[in-house]
């Protein structure tokens, strides 16, 4: 009898979901939560049109994040203009009841975004298959999930089969393999990770992050780097839980308790990766050279350090890459060899699955204590738990007192559609997830970096390196 | 979902690498029923200029590829969101191929699931190929599924590898969920046994 050769966590989630194979080597894989949100209406479209019946409802959850309002909430619905966009929230009310699907909706003090409420419920575990209704559905691998997004024709699939059928995917190790200065975030190292790999760099892949530059962060900080992972193309990220991940799950709403509780311990325990585990990519990261970074073009591998300068297509020797580079250079209306630090900008936002929990909010207002905003700034909580939790630290008063608005949670100006967006030319410091071309708005132009970057920017005006305001006190 | 035969058909070339969702099919438009049709959608705000018009340097909006149906695009297609829509747009414009070295995986994906063959060959291969096609008079191209085969502007052909299953469900316009359920018995029992290993799974609230 040979020895069975070591395991990452992957492999172990997959090959305990495994239902059955394919002639073509795809498998059938259980999935133990989906999570919805507005834009399922076409999932729920198809189940009706095909006379479908919803397998496990109980295993579903929604969440009204994308087309919420961020302001005057005592209105309810009311509170949206739109009818189009009304219509959207009123949807997923309908189409939830319709099925008994759990709602975190309008006017539940749980309501937020899907990527935050998710964990923040407990409803997110070390070792489930989690699929998402949305491309950051990856974040939940920061508990030691897999958790990937996925289109609505999956998504009903998942409602009527409770399966999905998969190519095993590929896996790559980042290793950040030294903890990360001070004054540097985990929002700053997935930049520098995605400029390092390449927004195509992880296709078909799932990537694992390890390393003492990622046990040394907070569950939440996890959630930030492993939110990103689709932005170098990955499939999904993931971490091995430690204690670190078993405190954060405790406790909450839909964790398992008493007896339960130690079982669902002593399995996530087996889960890590074992030492000698193969993938078959491996990237090994310098978390102490890792910056404050800022992206200056329309991709979210274009990014850079905060001291450095906006780059010459011309010294590309790459032609696709230069033309890549050119384009990009003229939406966001940049000069190569500007510093980065003379960028003025129009507005902030800082919120978005990304980077809106309780760590991203203290240190943006960190940073914005005492200090006045110089251009429109917005915060807006991940969860109205969060934004609870924030009033009662105080953090609203600290940025209520520097000029910044205070809102409502959702997604808001990260995807631009719930009303909350850039006007065309705008340029905005913004701690989301994607800096294409026209994503806060049409014509908009979007600079990604921490909320702390993003705190900094909106008191000084332009482009900061956050460690010089910290560095004053 | 249609049964995909060959198509032969215009080719546009797209040469722009990490063509992302949002650049296929605008967040904004999200909210419109499928019912309105979303051909107008198709790339809508890279096709268009500032002010709204129509720009002459987008190839989509030149008349030698007004009535294409395959697309050939650049690395890294589809990357982004995973909206749907995206695909929606494309098979409502009358898109049936893709060709590009790389593709999103989740775009794959939906692709897959409504329809739209997707083709992956390597960089070199499909960067010449956008020339031919741009430099050819009638660009147009066959693309023959069963046998794993374009045939190019010049005549000549060049084979791709299509997934099995993909091919299959392509060929016979099959729908996944029906093919699915017929594994009603192993999903069954399947989670019948994960439910007793991982019993704290069944979903309930404290």
């Amino acid at each position: 009898m040979g020895t069975e050769a070591p395991k990452t966590i992957f492999d172990r989630i997959w090959e305990s979901h495994v239902i059955t194979r394919r002639d073509d080597g795809e498998s059938l894989i259980y999935i133990d939560r989906l999570l919805l949100q507005e834009n399922s209406f076409h999932a729920f479209d198809k189940i009706r049109r095909e006379n479908r019946k919803v397998r496990n409802p109980g295993q579903a959850f929604a969440f009204a994040d994308h087309y919420v309002p961020t302001r005057d909430r005592a209105r309810g619905l009311d509170a949206i203009a739109d009818p189009e966009i009304r219509n959207m929230v009123e949807l997923i009310e309908a189409d939830t009841r319709a099925y008994d699907i759990t709602l975190f909706g309008l006017g539940d003090i749980r309501q937020g975004i899907l990527h935050v409420v998710g964990p923040e419920q407990g409803i997110t575990q070390p070792g489930l298959v989690i699929a998402g209704a949305d491309s950051h559905t990856s974040t939940h691998g920061a508990l030691g999930a897999y958790a990937f997004g996925i289109g609505s024709s999956e998504v009903a699939h998942v409602l009527a089969v409770q399966g999905l059928w998969r190519p095993r995917p590929k896996t790559m190790l980042v290793d950040v393999v030294d903890p990360l200065p001070a004054g540097t975030t985990a929002k700053d190292l997935i930049l520098a990770i995605i400029a390092r790999i390449g927004a195509g760099g992880a296709v078909g892949h799932v990537i694992e992050y390890a390393g003492p530059g990622i046990t040394g962060l907070s569950v939440e900080e996890r959630m930030t780097v492993c939110n990103m992972s689709i932005e170098a193309g990955a499939r999904a990220g993931l971490v091995s839980p430690d204690d670190k991940v078993f405190d954060y799950v405790k406790g909450r709403p839909y964790a398992p308790r008493g007896e339960d509780w130690e079982r669902a311990l002593a399995y996530w325990r087996s889960l890590p990766s074992a030492p000698g585990a193969a993938y078959d990519r491996r990237v090994e990261i310098t978390g102490g050279e890792v910056a404050p970074m800022v992206t200056w073009g329309t991709s979210p591998d274009q990014a850079l350090a905060v001291t450095g300068r906006v780059p010459d297509p011309a010294a590309e020797g790459d032609a696709d890459e230069r033309r890549r580079m050119e384009r990009a250079l003229t939406y966001m209306d940049l000069r190569p060899g500007q510093d980065l630090r003379a960028i003025a900008v129009d507005r902030v936002f800082i919120g978005s699955c990304t980077n809106s929990r309780i760590e991203d909010l203290r240190a943006a207002a960190a940073v914005a204590k005492g200090r006045q905003a110089r251009v429109p700034a917005m915060v807006v909580p991940g969860s109205g738990l969060i934004k609870r939790q924030a009033e009662e630290e105080g953090l609203h008063e600290i940025f209520l007192g520097a000029g910044f608005e205070w809102r409502e949670p959702g997604c808001s100006m990260c995807v631009a559609i719930n009303g909350d967006g850039l006007q065309p030319g705008e340029r905005c410091a913004s701690t989301s997830n994607r800096n294409f071309e026209g994503r806060q708005g049409r014509g908009g132009r979007t600079h990604l970096m921490s909320p702390a970057m993003a705190a900094a920017a909106a008191v000084t005006g332009h482009l900061s390196d956050v460690r010089d305001l910290l560095a004053e006190g | 979902m249609d049964p995909f035969e060959t198509l032969s058909a215009v080719a546009v070339p797209l040469e722009q690498a990490n063509v992302n969702t949002d650049q296929i099919f605008p967040a904004r438009m999200i909210k419109k029923p499928r019912a309105v049709g979303y051909a107008q959608f198709t790339f809508h705000d890279i096709r268009r200029d500032d002010a709204g018009a129509l720009r002459d340097d987008f190839p989509l909006n030149q008349d030698k590829y007004r009535d294409a149906r395959i697309l050939v695009a650049g690395v890294n297609f589809g990357c982004g969101s995973s909206r749907e829509g995206a695909v929606y747009t494309l098979l409502d414009s009358g898109f049936r191929v893709v060709i590009a070295p790389s593709f999103g995986d989740i775009f794959a994906a939906n692709c897959l699931k409504n329809g739209l063959l997707t083709i992956t060959l390597p960089e070199a291969t499909v960067a010449d190929l956008r020339k031919e096609i741009s430099a050819a008079a009638a660009p147009r191209l066959t693309v023959n599924l069963e046998a794993e085969e374009i045939t190019r502007p010049s005549g000549e052909t060049l084979a791709f590898e299509a997934e099995p299953f993909q091919k299959h469900c392509l060929l016979n316009g099959l729908n996944e969920i029906d093919l699915s359920l017929e594994f009603a018995a192993e999903i069954d029992a399947f989670e019948q046994a994960h439910r007793a290993r991982l019993p704290w799974l069944a979903v309930e609230e404290g």
